[in-house]
């Protein structure tokens, strides 16, 4: 293990962190509305993420999920046309009028729908990260390929292979690479937007396995389209339809409890979508 | 309709009618291609026939003699590696640059369609205008003379658009997917251009060069006004110096030197085409040897 002291991390990337005790409320959006040109993307959300948890997100295609993770990883910045208004406070700092965006970025990790192994070996997709802020002795980075890798549940299928091709792993095992990748970041966050979505339901399983493990160590935004993967997952849940948060509370409300919204049990009980 | 196992296998009219003008396709481009490779053919065995015979050591590494009418062609030949290098030189950096800044860094906006139009202009305008262009700027205006500089500035002008295209389309190529990855793990633009977007774009980006050293070597018009000669049985020395080159002096052979021997103008060609194919092999096999790490 390397531990964090070993690590010189940018300067800049403690900007993020508070200083003092961590915060139990990892992630506080308020009145956060997206808009692409005129069309609304998402509308007026309140939520709070808690440290620790796994937060999980449900809703159709089209209900502003994606559009909430590329706002708070600041992504509006590269995303032309998008606009963003509201706060978010991420580890009690507002990170709208955040100087350095790339330190923010650096510290969540997100997984894409369709899995992303970059046009480099393995080792070097998991590598990347920690030499861009700024390890390079070989032991180190060693180290930390096969910490990520293992967290990942890839090391024994590409152990022996970490000199191939990402981009030619199979599917499921490029999303590990993918989750495997977040995880070198060291990050605070990770997100995962609907990754089970190119995956076998064995690998699914083993991811999902993964994100058990990882609560310990980090807080989970879980954006999916499978109810079920939320109620096996997620503590606490939010319903988004149609650029709205419908509901927001304990995941297993959402399916017996007491909803707000009759359309938040009409959806998780598939009676539409 | 019948769903007799017998029936369902055997070919319907239409099967066979389908069948039949995919066949009537295939011969058409087939012949389309064959068409296109042709002249091509007919060019490189006309020149090697005919001017084939003149082609020898002391051909390409002696000046001209008495009037051009025999010796080699050794100034020219120097001179058109000085032009297209320099050319090269100042035109590949310049043109990647803007691509890559056109590419991934500029918003789409007025201002960028409209420098991307120019660049479409650009690449349309004759080359006698260029030519005209560069002795009114270079030659005149920046006075640098009739010189290697002034032509090689003229020919990179003319060939920028081209490597701004190519370099643009083959950035454009890369998975805009492997940027975001890059980007939501904190990596700026430039890191995310240096480590994923170049090193899987550079074998497109080295086609547009190879198009360029082709087009360079071969213009005669540009470099006719800002910096080849007639004849000089001098080798350039710098860029300041005037110089022969292969093209104007092809042109210079096959029309104003009376008396020279019919296979002279073809030796000269052929050498040109070999020096054009013998740049060209360099950056191809370069780029075979790229390509054999593909990366996805």
């Amino acid at each position: 293990m390397v531990s964090q002291s070993t690590i010189e991390r940018p300067a800049a990337a403690a900007d993020v962190q508070t200083r003092g005790a961590a915060p139990r409320i990892k992630l506080a959006v308020k009145d956060l509305t997206i808009s692409y040109g005129k069309a609304v993307a998402l509308k007026e959300v309140n939520l709070e993420v808690r440290e620790h948890e796994i937060f999980g997100i449900i809703g159709p295609a089209n209900a502003g999920k994606t559009s909430f993770l590329k706002a708070l990883n600041r992504m509006d910045v590269f995303t032309p046309g998008m606009r963003v208004n509201g706060d978010i406070e991420f580890n009690g700092r507002d990170t709208r009028h955040l100087n350095n965006i790339y330190a923010l970025r650096s510290r969540i990790g997100v997984v894409f729908p369709l899995p992303v192994g970059l046009p480099m070996t393995v080792y070097d997709n998991v590598a990347l990260s920690p030499r861009w802020r700024g390890i390079t002795n070989k032991a180190d980075l060693d180290v930390i390929v096969q910490r990520c890798l293992t967290r990942a549940a890839l090391w024994d299928e590409v152990k022996d292979r970490l000199d191939a091709l990402g981009s030619l792993l199979s599917g499921g095992q490029q999303q590990r690479l993918t989750i495997a990748r977040a995880l070198s970041q060291e990050p605070d966050l990770l997100m995962l937007d609907e990754f089970s979505i190119a995956v076998d339901p064995v690998t699914t399983m083993r991811i999902e396995d993964v994100l058990k493990e990882l609560r310990k160590e980090v807080t989970i935004i879980l954006v999916t389209n499978l109810v079920q993967q939320a109620r096996r997952l997620a503590d606490r849940t939010a319903f988004f339809l149609n650029s709205e948060c419908v509901e927001i509370g304990v995941t297993e409300d959402l399916f017996t409890g007491e909803v707000k919204d009759r359309r938040t049990r009409d959806y998780v009980e598939g009676r539409f979508g | 309709m019948t769903t007799d196992n017998s029936v369902m296998f055997q070919a319907s009219s239409l099967n066979r009618r389908n069948e039949k003008v995919q066949g009537l396709y295939r011969i058409l481009f087939g012949l389309m291609t064959l068409m296109l490779v042709t002249p091509v053919l007919l060019i490189l065995g006309t020149l090697v026939a005919k001017g084939g015979g003149v082609i020898s050591w002391e051909f390409l590494f002696t000046p001209p003699t008495d009037g051009m009418r025999t010796g080699g062609v050794l100034p020219a030949l120097i001179g058109t590696v000085w032009l297209v290098m320099t050319a090269l030189l100042l035109s590949v950096p310049i043109g990647i640059f803007a691509a890559i800044y056109l590419s991934e860094y500029a918003g789409d906006n007025w201002f960028t369609r409209t420098i991307n139009l120019a660049i479409i202009n650009l690449a349309g305008v004759p080359s006698i205008v260029h030519a005209l262009f560069g002795l009114g700027a270079f030659v005149l205006f920046f006075g640098f003379g009739t010189s290697i500089l002034a032509a090689s500035l003229t020919l990179a002008v003319m060939t920028m658009p081209v490597v701004i295209v190519s370099t643009r389309e083959s950035l454009q190529a890369v998975p805009q997917a492997f940027r975001e990855a890059c980007w939501n793990m904190g990596a700026t633009r430039w890191q995310t251009i240096r480590r994923v977007v170049l090193p899987n774009s550079v074998t497109g980006i080295l086609t547009g060069v190879i198009l360029e050293v082709s087009r360079t070597a071969g213009e005669t018009a540009p470099i006719m006004f800002t910096g080849a000669v007639f004849f000089t049985p001098f080798l350039p020395q710098s860029v300041l110096d005037q110089t022969m080159a292969l093209s104007l002096h092809l042109f210079v052979a096959a029309t104003q030197v009376p008396g020279i021997a019919e296979e002279v103008p073809y030796g000269i060609a052929l050498v040109l085409i070999g020096l054009v194919l013998t740049m060209n092999s360099a950056s191809i096999a370069f780029r075979m040897w790229l390509r054999g790490k593909k990366k996805w």
